[in-house]
C-alpha cells in the first residue's frame, strides 16, 4: 500500500523530504521510521494525518506519516 | 574569598536618586528569579497600584543557580506589575546582565518611585560607587545605536539593561534589551510592558559593572561539581538540544504547521500554504549558503551548550538580525501573510531596535490587516506603520499598545490574547493545553508560562489538557526561579536530581527530590496571590469568546476544554 512519509529537520539530512513509497499492508509508523535508519529514541513526534500518533499505529492505504525529532521550546 | 561575598538587596528610589543595601529579609533567600519577583511584589507593591505610576517597582532578579557557568542557567528575571494586564509580569532573559548582578552581590534590584520631571537618566550601579548622568544624549536612540555609546562611555565589560523608544513612550509592547555575549542589544525581557514601567521610572539605561565582583560562595563545592557534570552530561546528550543547535527555535515552524497551529493571516488559518518559505530547515540551508556574519548557532549566554540562538546575515553575509526566533518568524510571518525570511529579519531588526515585544507588535499588526490598515503579505507596509510606532504617531501608539488595544480601537473582535496579552506563535484551538495555560496563566498569553507542545497527547483533543498545562506551567515557574532556561528543562528533566543537588550544594539547603516542583507551586501560589489582590478572579481565566466558536482551518477546531476544569487547575494552591 501506498504511504506518504514526511520528515523534518535533522531526519531530512540523507533521506527525503516528502515522498509516496510502497510498504506491505499493517505496516507500524515504527517500522517505516526503521526503514529509513531512524531510531525510535530519536523521535520526539509522529503525526498520522496530521494528528498526534502512536509509534505501534498500524497505517492504512493512503496515510501521511509525518516523523519529527524531539522539539520542545520556543 | 568567599567569605566577602555580601548578597543584599539594592534599592533604588529614581525621585530622589539614592541607593540603600539592606539584608535579604529571611522568607526571601530561598527564592530567586521569578518566585523572588512574586514574593517582593506581594510584599512590596499595592496591586491595584497604576501600573506606570509611582506606586509600582520595577524589579531585577537573577535566578537561583545564575553565576556558576551552568549551561543555559545565568538567566535574569524582571518583573512589576504590568500595564497590559494589570496583574503580575515576570519576564526572563539570557545576556550578561544576570550575570554581572551575581557577582556584585545583588539578590533582587529594586526600582521605586517615579521622577516628577520627564528627563531620563543612565543610572550606572558598581561596587565602588553610583552614578546618574542625563542621558539626553541618547534619548530616542534605538537601542543598536545607544549600546555603543554605553559601552564606549562605561567600558567594554559592563552589561547594561536599556530601552529603545518604545519604552520612553512607555508603550504597552515595550521591553527591556539586555547585552549578549557579543554585547549586542539582543536580549530581551520583552513581554508584559516591563520597558514601558522603565521608562516611568525616567531609566534610559542601567549599567551593571561587576569589576570587583565574584563569584557566588558554594556551600559543597564538590558535590556542586558532581551535580553540575551530571547535568551539563544529560543537556549535552538530549537530542532535542542538537536540534536547536542546528535549526533554532525556527525548528518549530513546520510542527506547528504540521499540527494545525501554526498562527495565518491574524489566527484565521492553523496552516500556512508557504511555510516552508520561513521553515527551520529553510533559515539553516540559507544560512549555511551565505556564510559571512551568518551562523546557525550562538550563545546567547557566555556559559551554555545548546547555543539555539543564531545570527541571520543576508545575501551579502552582514548580520541583518540576531536571533531570529520562532516565536517572531510566526507572529510577523504567517501572521502577516509573509513569507520572506529576510522581510522578517528587517521587522525583527527594526522592533528589537525600538525596544519591543515582536510577539505583541505581530499580533497587532494581524489585527492591523483585519481592520483595513495593512494588505495581508504587503511587508512594505508593515514596516511603514513599524515606523509610525518608532515615531509614536498616533496609528504608531494604538498598535505599539499592542493587540488588546488595537483591536478595542480598531473594532476587531478577532484579536489573539488573554489578559491583555497576545498569545505567542502557537494557535490555542489546535494546541490546547497551551491554551489551557493561556488562559489560567497569571500572566496571559505566554507560552514561556507553560508549552505542551512536547506532551504526547493528541493536541486536539480537549482531553488531559489541563493536567498536561498544570504540569508545564509549575515546572516552568520552577526553571525560572532558579534562572534556568526553557531550553535547560531537557537537561533537568533527563538528570532527575539536578536541581536538588545543585540548590543543595550552592546553598547548603536540604531540598527534597521535588524541589523544582516545590519551587515553581510557591511561585505560582504567591503570582496568584498578587492577582487576586489586584482583582483577578476566574472570569479573568478565559479564552477569548470568538477562539470558543470560530472554528480553526484546516481541521475546523475550536477551544473547547471545559471552563470548570480550567477553573480548578490550582485550586489547590490557593
Amino acid at each position: 500500500m501506498e504511504i506518504t512519509v514526511r520528515l523534518y529537520l535533522t531526519f531530512r539530512t540523507g533521506r527525503l523530504r516528502t515522498e509516496t513509497r510502497e510498504y506491505p499492508a499493517g505496516v507500524t509508523a515504527a517500522a517505516v521510521a526503521r526503514s529509513l535508519a531512524i531510531r525510535d529514541a530519536d523521535i520526539g513526534m509522529a503525526l498520522v494525518n496530521n494528528r498526534q500518533a502512536e509509534l505501534e499505529q498500524e497505517l492504512r492505504p493512503g496515510d501521511t506519516l509525518s516523523l519529527f525529532p524531539v522539539v520542545g521550546g520556543g | 574569598m568567599a567569605a566577602d561575598y555580601d548578597l543584599k538587596v539594592w534599592r533604588v528610589n529614581v525621585r530622589t536618586q539614592t541607593l540603600t543595601k539592606e539584608p535579604v529579609p529571611a522568607s526571601w533567600e530561598r527564592l530567586g528569579g521569578r518566585g523572588l519577583l512574586a514574593r517582593i511584589l506581594l510584599d512590596e507593591i499595592e496591586p491595584t497600584c497604576e501600573p506606570l505610576g509611582p506606586k509600582n517597582k520595577l524589579v531585577f532578579a537573577p535566578g537561583l543557580l545564575v553565576g556558576h557557568m551552568l549551561s543555559a542557567s545565568d538567566r535574569l528575571s524582571v518583573g512589576a506589575k504590568s500595564p497590559l494586564s494589570g496583574g503580575f509580569r515576570e519576564s526572563n532573559s539570557g545576556g550578561s546582565t544576570g550575570l554581572h548582578m551575581t557577582s556584585m552581590g545583588i539578590k533582587a534590584l529594586i526600582l521605586e518611585d517615579r521622577p516628577s520631571d520627564a528627563a531620563f537618566w543612565t543610572l550606572y550601579l558598581s561596587l565602588r560607587e553610583v552614578r546618574w548622568k542625563r542621558a539626553d544624549d541618547i534619548v530616542g536612540m534605538g537601542v543598536y545605536e545607544a549600546a555603543p555609546r554605553l559601552l564606549a562611555e562605561y567600558g567594554n565589560k559592563v552589561a547594561i539593561s536599556l530601552l529603545g523608544p518604545g519604552g520612553e513612550n512607555q508603550l504597552g509592547t515595550a521591553g527591556i534589551q539586555n547585552l549578549d555575549k557579543e554585547r549586542v542589544p539582543g536580549r530581551i525581557n520583552a513581554r508584559g510592558g516591563l520597558g514601558a514601567v522603565m521608562g516611568s521610572k525616567r531609566l534610559k539605561a542601567i549599567v551593571f559593572d561587576d569589576e570587583g565582583g565574584q563569584k557566588p560562595p558554594i556551600k559543597d563545592p564538590e558535590a556542586f561539581k558532581k551535580a553540575q557534570k551530571a547535568y551539563t552530561q544529560a543537556v549535552l546528550a538530549h537530542p532535542v538540544s542538537h536540534t536547536y543547535r542546528d535549526y533554532g527555535t525556527a525548528a518549530n515552524v513546520l510542527v506547528c504547521d504540521a499540527l494545525g497551529a501554526l498562527p495565518t493571516r491574524n489566527f484565521s488559518s492553523g496552516t500556512f500554504e508557504q511555510a516552508e518559505s520561513v521553515s527551520g530547515e529553510h533559515l539553516r540551508d540559507l544560512l549555511l549558503k551565505r556564510g559571512g556574519e551568518s551562523n546557525t548557532s550562538h550563545a546567547c549566554m557566555a556559559g551554555c551548550t545548546i547555543r539555539c540562538s543564531n545570527i541571520f546575515g543576508g545575501d551579502d553575509g552582514k548580520t541583518i538580525v540576531s536571533p531570529l526566533e520562532y516565536e517572531t518568524i510566526g507572529l510577523l510571518g504567517p501572521n502577516l501573510g509573509i513569507a520572506d525570511l529576510d522581510v522578517i529579519g528587517r521587522m525583527n531588526w527594526e522592533i528589537n531596535d525600538i525596544g519591543l515585544d515582536t510577539i505583541d507588535v505581530g499580533a497587532a499588526l494581524g489585527v492591523a490587516c483585519d481592520a483595513g490598515l495593512m494588505k495581508w503579505g504587503d511587508s512594505e507596509r508593515a514596516m511603514e506603520l513599524i515606523g509610525e510606532i518608532r515615531r509614536n504617531t498616533p496609528v504608531g501608539r494604538i498598535l505599539g499598545m499592542g493587540a488588546t488595544m488595537a483591536g478595542k480601537v480598531l473594532g476587531i473582535e478577532r484579536v489573539p490574547a488573554t489578559k491583555g496579552l497576545a498569545m505567542s506563535a502557537y494557535d490555542p484551538r489546535a494546541i490546547k493545553g497551551t491554551g489551557v495555560t493561556f488562559a489560567t496563566s497569571t500572566q496571559g498569553g505566554d507560552h514561556t508560562s507553560g508549552l505542551t507542545l512536547r506532551v504526547k497527547i493528541d493536541h486536539r483533543d480537549p482531553k488531559g489538557q489541563v493536567a498536561a498545562s498544570r504540569t508545564a506551567q509549575i515546572n516552568i515557574a520552577g526553571y525560572d526561579t532558579l534562572g534556568a532556561c526553557i531550553m535547560s528543562g531537557f537537561g533537568y528533566a533527563t538528570s532527575p536530581n539536578a536541581v536538588r543537588d545543585l540548590l543543595n550544594a550552592r546553598y547548603g539547603w536540604n531540598m527534597g527530590d521535588d524541589a523544582l516542583q516545590v519551587l515553581g507551586k510557591e511561585t505560582i501560589r504567591l503570582e496568584r496571590e498578587f492577582n487576586r489582590r489586584a482583582g483577578f478572579t476566574r472570569a479573568h481565566d478565559r479564552m477569548p469568546e470568538w477562539m470558543t466558536r470560530e472554528a480553526l482551518p484546516p481541521y475546523d477546531v475550536v477551544f473547547d476544554v471545559p471552563q470548570d476544569e480550567m477553573d480548578d487547575i490550582f485550586s489547590d494552591l490557593d
